[in-house]
């Protein structure tokens, strides 16, 4: 059985290994915060710690699967499987290497970005059936974060989309033989990197869950392992922004041929999780009116611009 | 062959990653459901807010400036997607396209300073603006401590 774009050894490998990393983030987070805040992080359960994912499944899958009784059952309980559910189903475009991958899909781009807005629906519908105060704030400052930065994450990948006039991920990453897309779409880049880290709402842009504010936010009523999808769909998030960082922008498994593809894919996309933890120890959150004014404002026009300068390029490039 | 099966063969991956996912997420949701306790304590049926007893119920009048932000986000979202329809096609459309869409995205931006104008991106309160007007020192420095005790 070899590998190939579709077949069952490539589905069955992609869902376990992003499963098993986004349970591992959760170590690797906290070891990573350990090193950053000149302490040691979880070292105790087995050799580094390393057991302690386990743990922490075994904890989580035996704490009581509660449903407020003042909250409404259905979508309570429809909340937290949808995020996991779209995050895990945009991990099907990605070309991870030649020959693995769930599905060359035409419209790649724009699956991940639907799938991205439906993610909203998931932290809308947790926090204002859990019928508390904190879920409510923290559900309404979700949504009306996720939205506004949804607009420009998808005009900032319109640049890369216009220098490979495809959708299709896989021929982007094939476009990029000679140049990886960072060079001539940097500020497309920067746009991304932030308005990836509000839409998966971790920190410095987690303003939806702020502890010192309101609790948990949008999960403050969960428990047990709906509040573990939440939680497993937040790591998830991020190998899926660093995922989508590599295949737009770093040419994905392109690499010097001593090593494997799948290892260059590996490989950057660590490093941009490491930055996803780096920007946790490092930044304090913004205000609320800050981010939004932030992004309605300087993002928007920003990126409008720096498509409209791409498409020049392009057509200049085209002329000659 | 038709090109209703054809669709669906290239389809198939992605059905059989759906069905997984779908069967995943279900086996967790199961799985925690039963193995986990169940416990019966006084206080356990009331909302958590900070362990002060809730008063009256979650679903009041919430701030307009969210609904403002859904109805900007429609009206951008929308207009994105005519973005996305030029972007990919960026060569067909030649510089005739490009012109186009640079007058399709000045109007955008031309909406957009609208709306800052008329105060629609603006999160403070009618009173917070008066507050900040009287406080405004010189060169617009406006995040000075009123000298009245610091409440605002």
């Amino acid at each position: 059985m070899k590998f190939e774009v579709g077949s069952a050894l490539s589905i069955a490998a992609i869902l376990f290994t992003v499963i098993v990393v986004a349970a591992m983030l959760i170590w690797v987070e906290r070891r990573l915060l350990g090193l950053w805040q000149e302490r040691l992080g979880p070292n105790r359960v087995g050799p580094f710690g390393l057991l302690q994912v386990v743990a922490d499944m075994i904890k989580i899958f035996t704490k009581e699967d509660w449903v407020p009784p003042f909250a409404d059952r259905f979508s309570f309980l429809l909340a937290p499987p949808i995020i996991m559910v779209v995050i895990l189903l945009s991990f099907s475009v990605i070309p991870f290497a030649p020959g693995v991958g769930v599905i060359d899909s035409d419209i790649g781009v724009l699956f991940v970005l639907a799938m991205a807005s439906l993610g909203a629906y998931s932290v809308m519908l947790g926090g204002l059936s859990s019928n508390n105060k904190y879920a409510l704030l923290g559900s309404l400052r979700a949504a009306a974060q996720m939205v506004s930065y949804e607009v420009f994450m998808g005009i900032s990948l319109l640049g890369v989309v216009a220098l490979a006039g495809t959708f299709n991920l896989r021929e982007i990453v094939l476009s990029q033989a000679d140049g990886w897309y960072i060079l001539p779409q940097c500020v497309g880049f920067l746009i991304f990197v932030i308005a990836g880290v509000a839409e998966s709402h971790r920190l410095p842009f987690d303003i939806p869950e702020a502890e010192q504010e309101i609790v948990a936010g949008y999960h403050t009523e969960y428990s047990g392992m709906k509040f573990g999808m939440f939680f497993v769909g937040e790591y998830l998030g991020v190998v899926l922004v660093s995922s989508l960082i590599v295949v737009l922008f770093f040419g994905g498994w392109l690499g010097p041929a001593f090593l494997p593809p799948i290892v260059w894919f590996v490989l950057k996309a660590s490093v941009f999780v490491a930055f996803f933890v780096l920007l946790r120890a490092a930044i304090p959150r913004p205000r609320y009116d800050q981010l939004m004014n932030y992004g309605w404002l300087f993002l928007l026009p920003l990126s409008l611009l720096n498509l409209l300068l791409t498409g020049a390029f392009v057509l200049w490039q085209e002329g000659m | 062959m038709n090109s209703a099966s054809q669709m669906l063969d290239a389809l198939r991956p992605f059905l059989v990653y759906f069905a997984l996912v779908i069967a995943i997420v279900v086996a967790m949701l199961a799985l925690s459901w039963l193995l986990g306790q169940r416990q019966s304590r006084p206080a356990k049926d009331y909302p958590y807010e900070s362990g002060i007893v809730s008063v009256g119920s979650a679903h009041f009048r919430i701030s307009v400036h969210f609904y403002i932000t859904a109805i900007l986000f429609i009206i951008f979202d929308l207009e994105v997607v005519f973005l996305f329809a030029w972007a990919v096609a960026v060569r067909e459309n030649g510089w005739a396209g490009f012109i186009e869409i640079s007058i399709f995205i000045g109007i955008l931006t031309v909406a957009l300073l609208y709306l800052w104008r008329i105060g629609a991106l603006d999160w403070r309160t009618q009173t917070q603006r008066r507050q900040l007007h009287s406080l405004q020192g010189p060169g617009g420095v406006t995040n000075i401590a009123p000298e009245t005790g610091g409440r605002s």
